[in-house]
């Protein structure tokens, strides 16, 4: 139907209907892309629609402030002044990364062993400890909040980086488990079996085999917990706010930017755009294996 | 081969030596070194993942040569819970236990140093702000699922009779990628408001200007702009309903489609009467889905409005009670009360994983 044939007159319709629908979802971020890059007194005075009937007002000023902090001037203990720059999404966006690849590879391991056991081994009590798993898909993770903060507070890994990857480990282990069973399951018998005859040990088999064969699995699991801890808000908060300005992620920035400079619509777009822009390209370049990820079980907590 | 067997043994008990103390040295200073936050962020960040990985690693390699020096029907007995150890004791430590503990704190006082019976409870039946926050979460479940569910239907419909099928479900996916932080800022921009008279850089406001109306204040003013912020919780999630509805649609066998229209059916019934039929297990999937997203979301109201003007949800006064009002009888409470919501859920899901063969 397709290219080579002449398109009947409804999937005409149709299709128009569609790049309507696109472009109503589509507007709002382009809304934002434009005033990021549109000088403040433009942005503040009139619509970004306007903006390319006045091509000299474009500008990337607003990236300079939001990546490298809004500039402003203290008086020092002389009496003269110095320039400063204020917190910066520079730095959020540098806390994210730390937050979010460790989050995102310390349990893969974790889940990918279990799951194996949960394939390929029996041992007393393995259906009760995957229908655990099971019933903890969906188990709002707001149930955990303040019996973790408590023991956090008395180890000291509040407001640690160390502490927000643990939390974003137990709390992606689930989904992370449930996807990679569903997937070592399906691996044929026949492949282990000869590989036990050769000898190997479970470590090895789960190393040497298991690891490899389930590469696509891993990486839908990986994209999706990318994704889930970049953009979370709520775990940041509770976890990592007793560590200062400087661990801020960019989700918790940008609320404070929106909650502080509510109105400086040129740099509020232009700090969105920075937050958005990684998992983003992440999400438009890796798009099959998150829509993978997602239909295996996207009820996380 | 007696004398073979004697040097594999002697060489796996020197392994185990020598290996496990490395790693738990590794594994505990790492953990001791990281909870200080000496590094910079790079650093941290590097140092973390190559001691994520290697420890996990290092932490199944040594236990299975622990176990190794058992004889061989031991070591398969044992072997199991080694794989599954870590996986269970932390999902207990993060998930399990918190259900419980959370339980026990929602029937005690704010600080948990007095039991308080139901006093939490009674609190969050009764008072107004609890009521206002019970209607709209009602709110959120229901227009924020229906019309997610109905455009990601009718944009799966229209994708895969267009065109443009690939290109068009990639942009109204896309949402899908972005924070509900920053669907906010987005979305924000969109209602900003301006006195009558000045220029108007929302663009909602700018058509309603255009159209000779007068400019709103559209987070301003219960009970609407509740709806104005599910629009946003919409126009994130139909992405998901799209894609995995357009996957369920190309499973409609094409030939019960074709007989049905060589029967003089006309396109509106085939869709009524074989297409949602086929597609409606997906349907209710998607449906399920979205409601426990719309139930836990807590970050659009917590960046838009901060609960003000009548806008809070269950989700955000939860995390008030705990983390401004420092509640956690109350926090927990309504905690539980978001659970006891899911609960039907985590039902179904038990009773579909029973029917499962593998198990």
């Amino acid at each position: 139907m397709k290219g080579t044939v002449k398109m009947t007159r409804s999937a005409k319709i149709i299709t128009l209907l569609l790049i309507l629908f696109c472009l109503v979802w589509t507007v709002p971020t382009a809304g934002i892309l434009i005033t990021s890059f549109r000088d403040s007194d433009a942005a503040a005075s009139s619509g970004w629609w306007t903006a390319f009937g006045n091509l000299k007002d474009f500008t990337l000023k607003n990236y300079d402030e939001v990546l490298g902090g809004q500039r402003f001037t203290v008086g020092t203990a002389g009496g003269g002044t110095a320039a400063r720059r204020g917190a910066s999404m520079g730095s959020a966006f540098l806390s994210s990364i730390t937050v979010t690849l460790p989050a995102v590879i310390i349990p893969i391991f974790i889940a990918a062993a279990a799951a194996y056991a949960f394939a390929w081994m029996s041992f007393p009590g393995r259906r009760i400890l995957f229908a655990m798993v099971i019933a903890l898909l969906v188990v709002p993770l707001q149930i955990s909040l303040i019996p973790i903060l408590r023991d956090y507070q008395k180890i000291g890994l509040n407001g640690t980086y160390l502490g927000i990857w643990l939390a974003h480990t137990g709390f992606g282990l689930p989904l992370a488990t449930y996807i990679l069973f569903n997937y070592i399951s399906t691996i044929p018998r026949s492949i282990l079996e000869s590989a036990f005859i050769d000898g190997a040990n479970h470590f090895t088999m789960f190393v040497r085999l298991i690891v490899p064969l389930s590469v696509p699995a891993l990486a839908s699991f990986a994209i999706f917990q990318f994704i889930w801890v970049w953009n979370d808000l709520l775990v940041a908060l509770v976890f990592l706010s007793g560590g200062g300005q400087m661990m801020e992620v960019v989700t918790v920035r940008l609320m404070n930017m929106a909650g502080t400079r509510g109105s400086d619509w040129h740099l509020l777009t232009a700090g969105a755009f920075v937050s958005m822009i990684l998992p983003l390209t992440v999400f438009l370049s890796l798009q099959k294996y998150f829509v993978k990820g997602l239909l295996a079980g996207s009820v996380k907590g | 081969m007696q004398i073979q067997r004697d040097q594999e043994r002697k060489e796996l008990v020197v392994r185990t030596v020598v290996f496990t103390p490395f790693s738990i040295i590794v594994m505990v200073g790492g953990f001791l070194l990281l909870r200080n936050n000496p590094m910079s962020q790079i650093l941290t960040t590097l140092f973390a993942i190559v001691w994520g990985t290697f420890s996990v690693l290092a932490l199944f390699y040594s236990m299975n040569l622990i176990v190794q020096l058992f004889p061989t029907r031991k070591y398969n007995k044992i072997i199991p819970f080694v794989f599954v150890g870590p996986a269970i004791l932390i999902i207990g430590w993060y998930l399990l236990i918190p259900t419980v503990r959370s339980l026990v704190l929602s029937f005690m006082n704010r600080n948990s140093t007095a039991f308080a019976g139901l006093e939490n409870y009674k609190y969050i039946f009764t008072d107004s702000t609890m009521r206002t926050a019970f209607g709209n979460t009602v709110l959120w479940l229901l227009f924020g699922t229906a019309f997610a569910v109905f455009f990601g239907l009718l944009t799966a419909l229209m994708a895969e009779r267009s065109a443009i099928e690939k290109l068009g479900k990639t942009l109204v996916f896309l949402p899908m990628g972005i924070s509900m932080v920053g669907a906010g800022v987005i979305w924000k921009f969109m209602y900003a408001y301006k006195p009558v008279g000045a220029n108007q850089t929302g663009l909602l406001n700018a058509l309603v200007v255009a159209f000779g109306g007068e400019p709103k204040s559209w987070l301003g003013t219960a009970p609407m702009n509740n709806f104005f912020l599910i629009i946003i919780f919409v126009w994130l999630q139909t992405g998901f309903s799209l894609v995995v509805l357009a996957a369920a649609l190309k499973g409609v066998s094409e030939e019960i489609k074709e007989a049905a229209r060589i029967d003089g059916a006309k396109e509106f019934t085939v869709l009524m009467k074989i297409v949602l039929p086929s597609i409606y297990g997906s349907i209710v999937t998607v449906s399920t889905t979205i409601m426990l997203a719309a139930l836990k979301s807590f970050d659009i109201v917590y960046s838009m409005t901060n609960g003000l003007y009548g806008t809070e949800v269950l989700a955000s006064q939860q995390y008030k009670q705990m983390f401004k009002f420092l509640d956690y009888g109350r926090g927990s409470a309504i905690a539980i009360i978001i659970l006891l919501a899911v609960s039907p859920v985590i039902y179904y899901n038990l009773k579909e994983f029973n029917k499962r063969e593998v198990f």
